[in-house]
């Protein structure tokens, strides 16, 4: 339970535990089972799904009018070509991060600590790249002709251009979708025949039947198993690192001042973790608390979160103030315009609400009594999610509308389209999560397991 | 020892233990009796078990040949799309920029290689099973929560019914199944 090197915690309503003790095998089995194959659906996950629902037609009429009007609908313009679109593509991808985080590196340097939230962490992940591909493929235009960005070979006997970081997403973002796929299912084996050796009723026990393949625990499966689970966090952890690098590397390679800075990948990967470690607390604190697991998702998992948040957050302000600084020290006017043109220009209240979110707020975290409060974690969990929503938006809007030319220079200001387009995808999250916390273990079992003393194992009858 | 006829009346024969030291102990105790072809069911993985019974793991090699696969996949289709297929000037950079197709090489290298991962891991076990003998056995589901489970498979040339669950027997399992096929 504890690692050898920390002494176990000297009374059980400190906060340290990762699990609470007194738990069983069996104990873990039933109450994580119990979540999915109770027929009591508790009324919050109907208001909950039918909200969330609701915002997923929202985007579906969004995407419709899309497809009919085209990009016009959107607030976009020349210079302003990005807006909402790349906005929210980089916002959600930067959520992900964080399940892979937790579920890949955190594994390799065996902090068990991240067991109980990964599943629905790696889950979170899968569905905010979702999110986040909607985005870039209804940028393009011409949505229908989206595969030309992969390379095939066709009639105009064309090929991509494989200098671009523009493709470098593409291939990035498509790995990491599948990767971050293929991580969360083969985690899920295990669970899914837990599921169906437990399951009461026959078209449950034959729907994870088939999704478990067939998985009966045999110690040789295990074995290859355990080391196909550790080489794709070992994969898994440059390939995160890289996504939201060659994300930074749309902007970075660009020269529009303010994009042109080589702190942009470290401090883009930087924003990606705060944000979704911002988001898994988000998530967890309610699910926790509905769901009753404040006995594997402890007050350690959020104080830990809490200082993954911090840390990250320090790196990003660094980010901010290196980009200030080499503006100065580079000596181009260019850039020095746009750093007073983020302070002081049309844009200039979303720089300082970015800054009293992502900078001023998070210090709170170094109190440790913050920390240990669920309402202020939880607040400032939100806070978060919105300044690196901020950020994202400040960076795109403030360099491209005021470059090089004043005499291009235009404002950017979204549209209808661009607001319930980027409300359904959090429909579409929330949905796909609601569903997922309904249907599959939103803990994994198996690893829950190995976390549970092994000596003490108590009779008891399966209820 | 009976002589093993062409198909063994029996799948094996199912013991069921209620933790992993009576479990390594039967696995010991079998091999003592000359037993090689076992199995064991247990809720979670476990080292000692996966070590008593014994396993030559060649999954990584397999994940190593996906990588490198991958990697020049991914460098190949690259070099030969941008030199050969349809060479464009860029700004006069050469054709074959190859700092620029790091990126996209390194991002083949992990697909392959997870793709190995995952299909290599599910082939060597022989995954998706719809069916196997031990789902017939009562009571085996707890194999998935908090049971420990050794079968000793009728196909072990010294498989003889009879002595193998009185093998089983002496380690004092919870429960004794025979496995039809």
């Amino acid at each position: 339970m504890s690692q050898a090197t920390t002494p176990p915690p000297p009374d059980e309503t400190r906060t340290a535990a990762i699990i609470r003790p007194g738990h069983s095998l069996s104990s873990v089995t039933d109450k994580i089972s119990k979540i999915v194959l109770q027929r009591h659906t508790p009324r919050g996950w109907f208001i909950g799904l039918g909200i969330s629902f609701a915002l997923v037609m929202l985007l579906l009429w969004s995407l419709t009018v899309l497809l009919v009007k085209g990009t016009g609908i959107w607030g976009l313009n020349i210079p302003v070509g990005w807006g909402f679109a790349i906005i929210n593509f980089v916002w959600w991808i930067g959520i992900g991060h964080a399940g892979t985080l937790i579920s890949a590196i955190l594994l390799l340097v065996k902090q068990d600590w991240r067991t109980s939230i990964n599943r629905f962490a790696e889950a979170m992940t899968l569905f905010a790249v979702a999110c986040a591909g909607i985005f870039p493929l209804i940028h393009v235009g011409r949505p229908w002709l989206a595969y030309w960005l992969l390379p095939y070979p066709n009639t105009m006997d064309m090929w991509p251009q494989f200098r671009s970081p523009l493709l470098w997403d593409v291939f990035a973002v498509s790995t990491y979708a599948s990767v971050s796929l293929l991580f969360w299912y083969v985690g899920l084996i295990p669970d899914l025949a837990t599921l169906r050796d437990r399951a009461k009723s026959r078209p449950w026990k034959i729907a994870y039947g088939v999704l478990a393949l067939g998985w009966r625990g045999a110690a040789r499966h295990w074995d290859r198993y355990e080391t196909a689970y550790l080489l794709l966090a070992g994969l898994a952890t440059p390939l995160v690192v890289s996504v939201h690098t060659v994300v930074s590397l749309d902007f970075a390679v660009g020269q529009v001042p303010g994009w042109h800075a080589t702190v942009f990948p470290p401090y883009f990967v930087a924003g990606a973790v705060f944000s979704g470690f911002a988001m898994v607390v988000t998530l967890a604190i309610p699910l926790r608390k509905v769901y009753g697991l404040e006995d594997f998702i402890t007050m350690r998992h959020l104080e830990n979160m809490a200082k993954v948040m911090l840390a990250t957050g320090l790196i990003v302000a660094y980010g901010y103030a290196i980009e200030i600084f080499t503006a100065w020290y580079g000596g181009s006017e260019y850039e020095m315009f746009m750093v007073q043109n983020r302070m002081k220009g049309p844009y200039a209240t979303f720089f300082w609400a970015l800054i009293l979110c992502n900078v001023a707020i998070p210090q709170l975290l170094w109190s440790r009594k913050i920390r240990n409060s669920l309402l202020a974690l939880f607040l400032i969990s939100i806070v978060v999610n919105v300044g690196m929503w901020l950020e994202r938006f400040v960076i795109v809007v403030t360099s491209l509308s005021r470059d090089f030319l004043p005499s291009s220079w235009d404002t950017y200001e979204p549209t209808f389209w661009d607001w319930s387009t980027y409300i359904g995808t959090i429909g579409l999250f929330l949905a796909l999560l609601f569903l997922f916390i309904r249907f599959l273990p939103m803990i994994s079992i198996a690893e829950m397991r190995m976390l549970v003393p092994a000596e003490e194992e108590p009779e008891e009858e399966e209820k | 020892m009976g002589v093993p006829v062409d198909r063994p009346p029996v799948f094996g024969v199912l013991a069921e233990f209620s933790g992993k030291d009576e479990l390594i102990d039967a696995i010991g105790h079998s091999k003592d009796h000359g037993y090689r072809h076992m199995e064991a069911y247990t809720p979670l993985p476990l080292h000692d078990v996966v070590q008593a019974i014994g396993h030559k793991n060649r999954l990584p090699l397999i994940v190593l040949c996906g990588g490198i696969l991958g990697a020049t996949v991914g460098f190949a289709m690259q070099y030969y799309l941008s030199v050969e297929a349809y060479p464009l000037n860029v700004g006069g950079r050469p054709f074959n920029s190859w700092p620029s197709f790091i990126i996209i090489t390194f991002e083949m290298t992990i697909l392959f290689a997870a793709f190995s991962a995952v299909l290599g891991m599910l082939a060597l076990n022989g995954l998706p099973r719809p069916y196997h003998p031990v789902f017939h056995v009562d009571g085996f589901e707890q194999a998935s929560r908090n049971r420990f489970f050794l079968l000793l498979l009728s196909r072990d040339p010294v498989f003889d019914l009879e002595r193998a669950t009185e093998i089983l027997e002496s380690r004092e399992p919870l429960s004794m199944h025979e496995v039809p096929f």
